[in-house]
This record gives C-alpha cells, structure tokens and sequence, in this order.
C-alpha cells in the first residue's frame, strides 16, 4: 500500500509544461492500475486519484481558480485525464474480478463422473398399454369403449347369449360361481368373457351401435398358458346391412395396425358359439423365427403356418331380440379376443403368469413409459 | 372326436389324402386338433425270419439268433432273450435306428454280453400292441418277409383327432363327418346299409317307458343265445385306434355303432334283470353303482332305466356296473332310446358325471333313427355272438316335429358376406340332408331330423357359406361414421387413463394382480362380501375388498427377491356388496432414496410421501386440490398406522383417498419388511369436472407483486397445521392468497404440550400497494384469527 501511495503522488516539477504533466501523471497511474494485483489496491489507488483528497480531483477544484482561458485550455485536458483513469480503473476491476470468479469456480471443480440421483422411473403396465393402443386402433373405426360388471348374472353372462342352462356350451366355459342369487333369482358368477357387455350395451343403447368392450375376465383354468383371470376385448357393430364382409374388413385393418403390418392375412374358419350365427375362428399367419411367433404372411406360405387368434361371427338373431331390438331390422357382428395374448404376440413375452406377478424387473423390462402414450399421429406403438 | 382314414371310408367313397380330409374338415368348420400314423411309430420294424438259433457262449438266459431281413443280404446276428425265439419262427425285428414305441429307447448296434447284436426280436408290449412279454411276436409262417410291419399290421391307418363344436351332435358319428365332407365335395357319401331283422316273438322282457317327459321313446328288443367272446379284429383295432378299450364283442358293438353313427345304446344282461325293464323317474335318493366303479345318489328329477329290483342304468348317460354284459351273458336286451337333451344335460351337470353318451344324447340324437339303429346293432350281435332275435318292442314315440325354416337365398350375400348362386345353395342344402322347396324368391327348407342345431335363416346361411368356403368372404369396410368426431372413452375411462400415467410419470410400476385373494388375506380388510363357490384354490377365493392386499404381496415377492425400492401401483376394482368400485392403490416400501455420496444414509419413505402421491394424483384426476381436507382415516380394523394415516375428503362423506403408513401388524402379516407407506384413491368418489366447454375463465395476471410475511405462534399440540392454516387464509379473503406452514419446532423455549409453527403468508394487492397501514391491519386480522383456534403470536 504504501509503495501504491509514494508512486501514485503526483509530482509536478518545475519548469515542465502542464501538458507533459498530464500525461506523465496519467502515464503513472494507468501503470500502477494495470499493475494493481487485488482489488484492495485498485480500490488505494481510485481513491488517490479520485478520491476527495485524490490527485485528479485536485486538479478539479483547481479548475474554479483559472482564469477563462487557462480553464479553456486546461480543463478538457483534466476532464480527459479523469475519464481515462475511470474507464482504467473499471476495467482493471473487470479484469480483477473475472481472474476472482475463475479462480473460484477452478475451485469449485468436481469429478463430473460422480452418480447422480435419478428420478424414479415408472412404468405402465403392458395389458394396459395395449388396451389404450386398441382404444385408439377402433376409436378411429368410431368405436366407442363400453364397460361392464365383472360379477354378473347367468342371464347377463348365457342367457342372453342364447347359452340356455341345458346347453352344452356352458360346459364350454370353466366358471367361477357365488353361492349368492340377485333379486330376481338369478345366480352370479364372474363373468366368463366380455360378451354381457355387448347385451348391457344394446340393452341400454339405440343402434347403431359400434363399441369395443376391454376388461377382466374369469376362467376356472391354470396351467403354463392359463390363467383363472385374463383381459379380453369385445367388438360389436349393431347396424343396417352389416354382414361377414364387413367383419372381416374390421378384423384385417384392425390387425394390420395393432401389428403395424400390411402383410397380415387372415383366415377364417367356421365355427360354433350361440351368440353368433353364422360364427367364425379367425387364424392368423406368422412364422416362427428365433422362438418367437412373428405375426404376418400367408399361414400356407413356405416357413408360415395359421395361429388361432379370436372368435367371431354375425350376432344371432335370438340375441338380439333378448335385448329388445327387431332382428329383421339391425344385424351385426361380434368378436372376442384375448388382450394379454395380443401383448404376448406383439411385445414377445412367453409366459402369461408373469403378467400377475407385479415383479418390478419384468414391470420395467416390459413396461411403458408414461408418456409412450399410443396415438394415431405417433404412432401405435407409442 | 377321433376317426381313422379307413373308418372314414366305410361311409365314404373316393380318391383322397388325409391330407385332403384335414383341409377340408378345417375349412368347413371342424377343427383338426391333430392327425397321428400309428405307422410312423412302427418305423424301422420289418417282418423277419430267424434261420439259426444257437446258446449264447456267455449267458445261459440268451440266445444268439441269425436273422433274415429279407432285404437279400446275409442274415444279421441278433441276441435274445426270448424262450420262444427259435429256428424258423417268423416275427418282428427291430432294425438300428428304430425307436421301440413302449419306451421310446433307439435301438443301436452293441455287443451283448460280449456278443454283436443288430437289432432286437420285438414283443407285443415293445410295440404296443398288447400287454404279452412272455415272448417274441410270433407271425404267421406264410408272413411276408422283408416287409415292413406297419403295412403288414394295417397299422397304417391315420388317426384323426377332430373338435366337433357342440352343435354338431350329427357329427358325433363318423358317419356324420362323412356327410359334411361329400357335400363339402370331398368323395361321395354312401348310402347306409341298414339290414332287416326278423325277429321272432315279443321281448322276453317287459319294455315300457313311464316317464314319458325324460324318455319319450324306449325302443329294445332281447336276443338269446349269444356267445360273449372277443369282438372281431377289424372292430377292435378301429376302437382302439380311437382311443376306446376294447372290453367284450357286446359291449364293443355299442361302443361302435355310437362312435360309427352318433347313436348310443345300451346293452343288458337279462340274467341280471328282474321283472320288466322300465324308463321312470328316479326315487329319492336311490342309488347305483355306475360302470366306472363309483357309487351316484339319484333324485327325483332323473330319469334311469330300472326293474323290479332296482336301477340299472342312469338313463342315457351310463350302465351300471351290476346289469353289464360278462363272459358268461347269453341272453341279452338291447336298448335303443330317446332321452330328453335337456334333462340328460341337467341329470349330467348334478352328478358331475360326463361319458360319450351323454354328450351325444344332451346335444340331441337323431329322434327319426332309432328303428334303423335298433336294427344294426342287432345285426352286429348276430354275426358276431349269434342268438336268436325278438320283435322290437317300441314303447313310447320320439319327437317327429319336421321343421321348416323359411330361407331368401339373398341372405347368403346380405348377412354371410359371400353371394352364392341359389342353384348352387340348393345343391348344398341337399348334399346336406335338406329338402328345398321353392316359393316365389323365398324358399321353404325341410330341416333333417339329425340337424336339431338348425334354428332359422342364418343356420342355413353358415351352411351354404361354410361349405362354399369363408375364404370367398371380401372385406367390405364399414363407412365412416358422420359429424363431428366425439371422444370414444367415457370420463371414467379417461380418469383412469390419465391418472395410470401420472401414477407412471410420478415413478411408480403399474402392477396387475388377482382380483381373488384368500380369506386369510381379506380378513385384516374385514372380509370379502363375495366369495366364491368353486375358487380354484383356497388363495383364489374371495373377490379383493381393497387393492392392499394384491399390491402387499407382489411387495413381498419382490423383497424375496432382494428389491430394495419398491413404488408399485394398480388401478382395479375393489368387489364390495353393493357394487364395483374403480380404485387406484400405490405402496411404497423398502428405500426411497438409495444412500450416496451427496445425502448420506438410504431414506425410508414416510407418510409424507404417501400424501404427496396422493395429493398429485387427485390433482392429475381433476380433483379440486384447494378445497380437500385432511381428516382422520375411516378404515376399521388394522389396517393403517393408528397415529400416521388419515383421509383426503370434499365434506364428512365424501371420501376420496386414505394414505399414510400401514400398520406394522397388516404388514407383518404379509410378510413384507416395514414401514410400508400406501395410498387408496377412490376414483368413483371423485366429482366429475363440469362440462363448461373448451374456454377458460378470464384471467389476466396481477400487475403487483405480491408480499410475503411470516408469522411464529405457539400452539397446543391438539391444534393442527391444517385448522391453523384454514383460519389464517379466512382471515382476510381478500388480501390473503396463500398461507404455508414452514417450521415447526418443539424443544426448548416451546412449553410441554406446546408447538412452535411458522406460518407464510401471501397477501396479493390488486389496484395499489399495501400500505404499512394496510399490512399491519391484515397481520393483526392474521393474528385475531390464530388465536381464535388457539394460536398465539410469539414475542
């Protein structure tokens, strides 16, 4: 400090002209600026030339003792000096302080390698990312989502499908039954397909009629392929002049853009189930490939071969009018299909048990991000 | 239902391939489940001749053998330790390579007790063609050598298994598929041959039916002198082929007529018998001893077959084991009936008794058949047991209702998709056992009496459409709907899918567990309201009360497994008595944040996080958050932490979540590792949002900023954060729009019974700024309304 003090004094020698003094004072104080190594000294230095008792505010107040013209000449030249130290002074302090913040940050330095927290990652689950894709696939068909209870009655669940309790197709179906009856006497049990959505639907609807029904659904079956709960999704199209064409054509582009594939062929066979007159087993071709079943092709084709898929048929006339509508008027068709099977097929998982498991690892492995949402415009496949 | 190719052509004349058979079945709506060539099995087994026969050198037991292959080379050196091996003996050879059907071993050329062997003389077991080990198969001598055995045995006959869809009941015969495939185009069907009997003198039994609702019809006559041996090897080996033992010539003959033709029948001993042999009701818990050996009370509502001295067979469903045919039966009464379907299907169903005979006889039998089928089974005893044949009493009449079902052949094309010219619709129609009669367009179609699955129009279109192919279906696509394209998911729905995301987003694995838990896992809930009669195991039983449990158990496997951070979440229904309620559970348990460098220790998750789950998922679902209340928990029993739970209300009944821990007891019974932090959102509970249309309310952000000034008070620990911050905010609506509790502190400076809470106040000007008058009004307004719940300012 006090060497900053003896060389900032300003010493006018006698016989100098006051112009070379300016310069050489001016010449004095930018180099002890530029020299000036912290702030403290730049801070000495502002305040012996600026400060009150400062050299360049001396000369300042010497300017009210000038006569006019000494102050015409002089002042610019002292108002100069001043501004130069100013603008020296404050970039000397920029300098200053960006040489402070980078010695501060280089010691704020750390091993960017270190882990850091994640955020916890969720996941949806695969039965119900499929659900959504279908939702979107027949939503641009203009299919609405219907819903229904999973503990029903018999008259919801065969009865109205034409399932009389004598028929042998009851004997088809594996059901869980309560011992309980509802108020009208009939016996309930958990619902065996998602079919009684169709005739709550049509019960309470006016055609025409388009929904996909998705949902649980209860088996009394378990083995490697079985499980007593499943999800299955309903199609049902209650309309004038539908007919087995227009199923198929809802099958196939239903298909095609659940498996984003243009080479899906189906095949159908004729079949048997009571709420469906004529009724259909659709077959769809694939080829094995690595152990996994790939969806697509011919079945007859070399390498191909046909894979039961789901049931169909036109809705029989007795169903219809159970659900108080004219058959000779509306006519449509139905299908039913196995929603953990269409995520087994597409996402490749093998064994359905795990589906019930809640085991985080297959939950992350084989889950969806939460905004993997599936759409028309980003595709299905979210 | 099982048939063999050779079978098939009993009924069915022309040239085609099983392979032909398959695809045809298949395409006209009988699914072939498999085909299998007992052929294939006998691969690398030939007719052999053994030349030599000498004593093994090493082995008293064995034989050394040379055998001719018949292939033309030198005869192979074969061991064996058969005693009837010997010089001259024609049998079986397996040859290297083949694989012996008993035990599925491969035969391989090696050194017998140091001896080659190069192949092995096969017994009947080996092959499995019947139980005999005591030797080798000993052919024929005049037995082709050199051939193959499968020729030779006529094994060569393909089995093929078919899923005969229950309406079909026509197709429960052989015969019956045989129709379907002619008119399907596959050969031509032959006609039956049906022989006549003459039969001499009533029954020597008394036939009468007197339950005329359950057996309309009880046709049967007796035959006496019959001899009860073995039935004829062509017939055994067509029984056993499909799946069916032979037992005796009797019982093997209705064994085959039923698979041949559909029709079951039932043949007796009527040394066994007492008195006549009446259809009738079944008494009160009357009983018999079935032929599978196992012992059926019978009530009022079945129908049997019974004599005076008791019941010898539930009627048209099985025999019982006392009244069947033996080696010594020689008089005999065959029955041929019809059973009503419905009360075979419901006497089936109630004694949980199935046989291929009731699956026939529910599904409906053929009622115009029963003379005919009297008459073949009566001609199968003759040439086969002999005896002497009586008239044929016919008690009672089957149904002859003819139905006619009224047809406009355009329906092929309006509802079967596929336009079939009517000359080639009146063709099937025909191939099939139909009689079409032609009224103007429309036409009137005569039902077969073996077609009772036939209902109206759209049977016969399945018909005409299933026969003519599905493959000619076109897709026709459905026509856009018109107007303005409405959201296809109902509010529920949409609740549930944007809350299942921000469940997601909020890191938590949707998990999808049982809808059915034990009892013992729905009693800490109070027990289930539905519980079911026939659970398929005893953890399977009862519809889930809550999401809890499910959730809880995966949590427990997972631990097992040796996760350490558990979030997982479902959304479901809970089964209460009075309806499905859609819920959203979330369980968090094990770590919250795993240790590290910068925090330290692994954190627990608390309650805390519990409610912030919770209150960011009602928000997800639009709930109004503002206007929740914290209230304590409703649930009875144990199932969350009595001081560390409570409930998300709108008002005192609207409930719309529960969160907080669970108590250590609930977890400790599941077997998951504490504390265990959880949440239950009701989704039903929660209003739906009011349609107000796509706009939002004006709004135009304050100019002013707003201020913010903090209060401390002292509090009587009864006093919560949730009454202190309520009566802040009430303070003054107007200035004040936010107050958050920021500290809270017991300890020293605070008295016993006493909490210290600090309390940020957001006070929002509109027009102009506070003045320091203004605030000052507002803090002690803020100061009047803490007192007023017991708050007082600290100094």
């Amino acid at each position: 400090m006090e060497h900053a003090v003896a060389r900032g004094v300003p010493v006018i020698a006698a016989g100098q002209t006051m112009m070379s003094n300016y310069q050489a004072m001016q010449a004095r104080l930018a180099a002890d600026i530029a020299a000036a190594e912290d702030l403290d000294a730049l801070e000495a230095l502002r305040v012996i030339a600026l400060g009150k008792a400062g050299s360049i505010t001396a000369l300042l107040k010497s300017l009210g003792a000038m006569t006019p013209d000494e102050r015409q000449a002089q002042g610019p030249q002292i108002h100069a000096l001043r501004e130069t130290i100013t603008a020296a002074l404050a970039e000397r302090k920029a300098a200053l302080d960006a040489a402070a913040l980078d010695i501060k940050l280089a010691a704020e330095a750390i091993d960017m390698t270190l882990p850091a927290d994640a955020a916890p990652k969720g996941s949806v689950h695969s039965v119900s990312q499929v659900m959504d894709e279908l939702t979107e696939i027949f939503a641009d068909m203009g299919f609405a989502v219907a819903t229904g209870p999973e503990i029903e009655d018999d008259w919801h669940n065969f009865t109205a499908l034409n399932i009389p309790e004598t028929h042998p197709a009851r004997a088809m179906h594996d059901t869980f039954y309560f011992p309980d009856v509802d108020a009208e006497g009939r016996a309930m049990l958990l619902r065996t397909h998602t079919s009684p959505v169709q005739i709550r639907t049509m019960m309470n609807q006016e055609p025409p009629i388009r929904i996909i029904a998705p949902g649980r659904v209860y088996r009394s079956d378990s083995d490697a392929t079985h499980t007593p709960m499943f999800h299955q999704v309903e199609g049902l199209v209650i309309d004038r002049g539908i007919h087995m064409g227009h199923l198929k054509w809802t099958l196939e582009t239903f298909l095609k853009a659940y498996f984003e594939r243009d080479d899906i062929v189906l095949r159908l066979r004729p079949s048997y189930f009571p709420f469906t007159e004529p009724s259909a087993e659709v077959d769809v071709g694939y080829k094995q490939e690595k152990g996994r079943r790939i969806v697509g092709g011919h079945g007859d084709d070399d390498g191909h071969a046909w894979m039961e898929l789901l049931g169909s048929g036109m809705v029989n006339r007795r169903v219809i009018a159970n659900c108080g509508l004219d058959p000779d008027v509306w006519q449509g068709f139905a299908f039913g299909v196995g929603v953990d099977r269409l995520a087994m097929l597409k996402y490749g998982m093998d064994d359905l048990r795990a589906f019930f498991d809640g085991d985080l690892r297959w939950l992350a492995h084989y889950g969806f991000g939460a905004l993997s949402v599936p759409t028309l415009s980003g595709g299905i496949s979210a | 239902m099982k048939i063999t190719l050779d079978w098939l052509r009993e009924h069915l004349d022309g040239d085609f391939t099983v392979e032909d058979v398959v695809a045809t079945l298949n395409r006209i709506g009988h699914e072939v489940e498999g085909v299998e060539n007992p052929a294939d099995k006998l691969e690398g087994f030939r007719v052999a001749r053994v030349l030599t026969a000498e004593k093994h050198p090493q082995a008293d037991k064995l034989q050394v053998l040379t055998v001719d292959t018949g292939d033309g080379g030198a005869p192979l050196t074969v061991v064996c330790g058969a005693p009837n091996a010997r010089a001259g003996l024609v049998g079986v050879l397996g040859l290297p390579g083949a694989v012996v059907p008993a035990n599925g071993m491969e035969l391989k050329v090696a050194a017998v007790r140091g001896v080659q062997s190069n192949g092995m003389m096969c017994s009947s077991r080996e092959l499995e063609l019947g139980d005999d080990h005591d030797g080798i198969i000993e052919l024929p001598e005049d037995a082709p050598v050199g051939t193959s055995f499968a020729d030779y045995s006529g094994a060569g006959d393909p089995v093929i298994d078919i899923s005969i869809t229950p309406n079909r009941q026509d197709c429960m015969g052989v015969r019956g598929i045989a129709r379907d495939l002619a008119a399907a185009g596959l050969g031509t069907l032959k006609p039956l041959d049906v022989p006549t009997i003459i039969g001499e003198g009533a029954p020597a039994t008394e036939i009468r039916t007197d339950d005329p609702e359950g057996c309309p019809a009880f046709y049967g006559r007796t035959i006496s002198g019959v001899t009860n041996g073995i039935a004829p090897e062509w017939m055994r080996r067509r029984l056993e082929a499909v799946g069916q033992r032979s037992i005796s010539a009797l019982v093997d003959i209705s064994n085959y007529v039923m698979l041949d033709l559909g029709r079951p029948s039932h043949i007796y001993d009527r040394a066994k018998l007492t008195g006549p042999l009446v259809a009738r009701r079944a008494k009160a818990d009357e009983t018999l001893t079935a032929l599978n050996g196992k012992d059926y009370t019978l009530t009022d509502t079945m129908t049997v077959i019974a004599d005076d001295s008791g019941v010898h067979d539930i009627a048209g469903i099985m025999g019982g084991e006392h009244s069947g045919c033996s080696e010594a039966t020689s008089d005999v009464l065959v029955e041929v009936a019809y059973f009503t379907p419905e009360r075979i299907a419901l006497t089936g169903q109630a004694l949980a008794l199935t046989s291929d005979a009731r699956s026939r006889f529910e599904r409906g039998v053929d009622p115009a058949f029963l003379d005919d089928a009297t008459a073949i089974v009566t001609a199968h005893v003759l040439a086969i047991c002999g005896g002497t044949p009586s008239a044929v009493t016919r008690a009672g009449t089957p149904p002859a209702e003819v139905k006619m079902v009224d047809y406009d052949p355009t329906l092929s094309a309006t509802l079967g998709g596929i336009a079939i010219a009517p000359e080639r619709q009146q063709e099937i129609l025909t191939a099939l056992g139909f009689t079409v009669i032609e009224q103007g367009g429309r036409w009137q179609v005569q039902v077969p009496s073996w077609r009772r699955d036939i209902d109206g129009a759209p049977d016969l279109v399945e018909e005409v459409t299933r026969i003519t192919g599905f493959d000619a279906i076109a897709s026709v696509a459905l026509p856009r709907t018109d107007g303005v394209a409405k959201p296809t998911a109902t509010p529920e729905q949409m609740l549930e899918r944007r809350m299942r995301r921000a469940a997601a987003a909020a890191g938590f694995h949707e998990a999808v567990t049982w809808s059915f838990i034990s009892d013992r896992d729905a009693a800490p809930f109070g027990g289930g309201d539905w519980s079911l009669a026939n659970p398929i195991s005893e953890d399977l039983k009862v519809m889930r009360p809550s999401l809890l449990p499910g959730l809880l158990a995966a949590a427990q496997r997972n631990q097992n497994r040796g996760a350490a951070s558990i979030r997982l979440f479902e959304i479901g229904r809970r089964y209460l008595a009075d309806a499905e309620h859609p819920t959203l559970a979330v369980l968090m348990a094990g770590e919250k944040r795993a240790r590290g460098w910068q925090a330290g220790k692994a954190a627990a998750f608390d309650a805390f996080d519990a409610k912030a789950a919770a209150l960011a998922l009602l928000d997800a679902a639009g709930a109004p958050a503002d206007r929740l209340q914290v209230m304590e928990a409703v649930s009875e029993g144990q199932i969350w932490h009595p001081g560390q739970s409570a409930t998300l209300r709108l008002g005192p009944k609207a409930v719309l979540a529960e969160y907080g821990a669970l108590h250590p007891l609930l977890t400790r019974h599941f077997d998951v590792d504490g504390p265990v932090m959880a949440v239950q959102i009701f989704l039903d509970a929660i209003p739906a949002k009011r349609a107000s249309g796509p706009a939002r309310a004006a709004f135009t952000p304050p100019t002013l900023q707003s201020v913010r000034r903090d209060f401390a008070f002292l509090a009587p620990t009864s006093l919560t954060a949730a009454e202190l911050v309520r009566a802040i905010r009430g303070a003054d609506k107007a200035a004040i729009v936010d107050a958050r509790l920021f500290d809270r502190f017991t300890g020293q400076g605070v008295p016993e019974g006493h909490v210290s809470l600090a309390v940020e106040v957001e006070l929002q000007p509109v027009e102009k700024s506070f003045t320091d008058a203004e605030l000052k009004a507002i803090a002690d307004k803020v100061v009047v309304a803490a007192a007023k719940v017991g708050a007082v300012l600290r100094g």
